[in-house]
């Protein structure tokens, strides 16, 4: 027989919750980035593009929307390290300031769709009901289009222009995320503290934005980092069907479209930096969406 | 306010039902059952009294006292708090009447908003009524409130989660008491605690009883907390109550088998006596409450029942003063 005395492994285990509450932010960042490499380099070409959006002004040698008649359809040199396009404009500063763009339409829509669809489906799950099944039939409406398809609709009823696309991207994300955001309030409306509130006497708009959002904000903050990738995406689709972001503003799908076709094999670096630039970005949404989902996951943790 | 509401009981619930249905189909729902979780009680608690409600899980205290806080609306029946039916009340009516009944759950853990720090969660009742609108002073009355249930006031600052089980349900029962109710629905809770813990949050509750001439219902399965509690005990067996008297006569006199079978369940803490006596568990399982079985709903497991306890279905009666029992063999 054995006698189970607690050794120094059950102490650690037993002290882990207490270390694990405590690790300082940094701490988990490093430890992500141990756990989940795929995940750690999502993470930086995340960070890579938020800086070249942001500093954009700083980054870029020259003036997205100046033509030089002087230097068209320069392969990479020193000067125009991507080279410059048809009309002379430097490929480099068009990317960093196509990557502010994105931003602008990548997180706009992306919290645009995701903040609506976090309370239509909170308060959704929060009413029930008949409430939750007209919700969900309109959400089901939504969802039967693809992204891309709801998108070209919008944008053919309002017109194109940046603004216009967010509100386009927007739409499409909205089921998506009040779909999974709804099955995570499902659970939490049956935790007993949702009872407190009622039986305290709080109203329905307290308790829905008190009391449940903030407990399915974790798989919505996932949610949302992927759906930033997926709207990027989706702005460049647009762009390049000609019913995105409209000329001169730089954006990447419209750097690929028109004339950039008709110089494939002699001018190839008119197409291919923006394309790279499109792939890259997006699978490091990516990445770094699903290594933040299984990191946040406490099923697949350990894994 | 008139003499018969001053000096009659605090709460009267009368003929309480709850049937919840089983449906099948997803936009065209049809009933197919119904789960009788409550079917068919009466009680009344007068003021300052303490009633205890015990029966095993699934026997329908918890939705009793759902019920009566307005969390579910029952099917059947009348809930009379201070004389006037809380049945129908909606909007200003429900929310006064909120302030002044309350409840303490039984999980100390999920019964807080793990996203709210502790003096968050005792300060919101306070400011959503508009008690006390001046914030230094709802924070004081916060201080106040965490030390009357013996907290030191510096844990407003923290999270649930920072704290043992014992001191969550202590900010759970200094929640309750924010609004200063007349009436406290205890849902089971002290069960979730440890047997130390569980004697200081019964002492508190006592405590709190006397200071500020709280009345309770007092949901448990632990017979021995509520025998120390209560004034006047409830059991319930499948939705009903069966036996109903004050706590002293019920635990030494019980007449109903079912209550009797419950007592004897208790384990004695010495190996001796526990190994001599002689305890017969209730033959089989608790029906399922989706199929009660006719009659008296205890008859398949009861050592007494004759034939007639199939068909009749026997009421709560007075079979001495303050006893009450709903069973046909007894006299």
């Amino acid at each position: 027989m054995t006698v189970i005395t607690p050794g120094p492994a059950a102490a650690a285990i037993a002290v882990d919750p207490q270390t694990w509450r405590q690790r300082t932010w940094a701490g988990s960042v490093l430890d992500f980035c141990r756990r989940k490499p795929l995940g750690a380099f999502g993470l930086a070409v995340v960070l890579v593009i938020c800086l070249a959006g942001g500093a954009a002004d700083w980054l870029a040698p020259f003036d997205p929307e100046e033509n030089d008649f002087s230097a068209m359809m320069q392969a990479p040199n020193w000067l125009h390290l991507l080279g410059t396009d048809q009309f002379g404009r430097d490929i480099f500063s068009r990317l960093v300031f196509g990557a502010r763009t994105a931003m602008i339409v990548g997180f706009g829509a992306a919290i645009g769709g995701g903040m609506i669809g976090l309370v239509l489906g909170v308060t959704s799950a929060y009413f029930g009901g008949w409430i939750d099944l007209v919700f969900q039939r309109v959400l089901d409406v939504l969802m039967a289009f693809p992204l891309i398809i709801l998108a070209l609709a919008v944008v053919s009823v309002f017109g194109t222009g940046v603004f216009n696309v967010i509100i386009a991207i927007t739409i499409p994300l909205i089921p998506r995320c009040g779909r999974v955001v709804r099955s995570s309030a499902l659970a939490v409306r049956e935790i007993p503290y949702i009872d407190a509130a009622r039986a305290l006497g709080f109203g329905h708009a307290r308790i829905v934005l008190r009391h449940m959002i903030p407990n399915v904000l974790a798989p919505f903050l996932i949610l949302l980092s992927a759906f930033v990738g997926q709207a990027i995406l989706a702005e460049a689709s647009l762009s390049y069907l000609g019913l995105g972001v409209q000329e001169p503003v730089p954006a990447w799908g419209l750097m690929l479209q028109g004339s950039a076709e008709d110089y494939a094999t002699t001018a190839p670096w008119i197409a291919i930096f923006p394309g790279l630039a499109i792939v890259i970005t997006v699978l490091g949404f990516s990445l770094f969406g699903d290594a933040l989902r299984d990191a946040i996951d406490p099923k697949l943790r350990n894994r | 306010m008139t003499a018969a509401e001053t000096n009659g009981p605090l709460l009267e619930v009368q003929g309480l039902a709850m049937h919840f249905p089983v449906t099948e189909g997803i936009v065209l729902t049809r009933k197919v059952g119904e789960v009788r979780a409550v079917d068919g009680v009466d009680f009344t608690i007068g003021r300052g009294e303490t009633l205890g409600l015990v029966g095993e899980s699934g026997c329908g205290k918890t939705t009793t006292g759902r019920c009566i806080l307005r969390l579910e609306q029952p099917t059947a029946g009348r809930i009379l708090f201070d004389g006037r039916d809380i049945g129908g009340l909606k909007g200003a009516e429900l929310v006064s009447l909120r302030r002044r009944m309350q409840v303490v759950f039984q999980d100390p853990y999920s019964s807080l908003n793990p996203r709210m720090k502790v003096g968050d969660i005792v300060a919101e009742p306070i400011k959503v009524h508009g008690v006390e609108v001046d914030a230094h002073r709802r924070r004081r009355r916060v201080d106040e409130l965490l030390s009357m249930c013996g907290l030191d006031p510096k844990f407003a600052d923290r999270y649930p989660h920072e704290m043992s089980g014992g001191q969550r349900q202590r900010v759970g029962i200094a929640r309750a008491l924010a609004l200063e109710p007349e009436f406290i629905v205890c849902d089971e809770a002290v069960s979730a605690l440890d047997v130390s813990i569980q004697a200081q949050v019964i002492n508190l509750l006592e405590d709190l009883r006397e200071r500020l001439g709280l009345t309770y219902l007092f949901i448990a399965h632990d017979l021995s907390v509520v025998r120390h509690l209560c004034q006047r005990v409830a059991v319930m067996y499948l939705g009903r109550i069966v036996e109903m008297a004050a706590s002293d006569e019920l635990f030494d006199n019980p007449l109903h088998p079912y209550t009797q079978a419950l007592l004897a369940a208790v384990p004695i803490p010495d190996p001796r006596i526990e190994a001599t006596r002689a305890f017969r568990p209730p033959r089989g399982e608790v029906p399922s409450p989706l199929n009660p079985p006719s009659g008296c709903v205890f008859h398949p497991r009861c050592p007494v029942a004759v034939e007639g306890c199939k068909a009749m279905r026997p009421t709560l009666r007075e079979v001495r003063t303050g006893h009450w029992v709903a069973c046909n063999e007894v006299h």
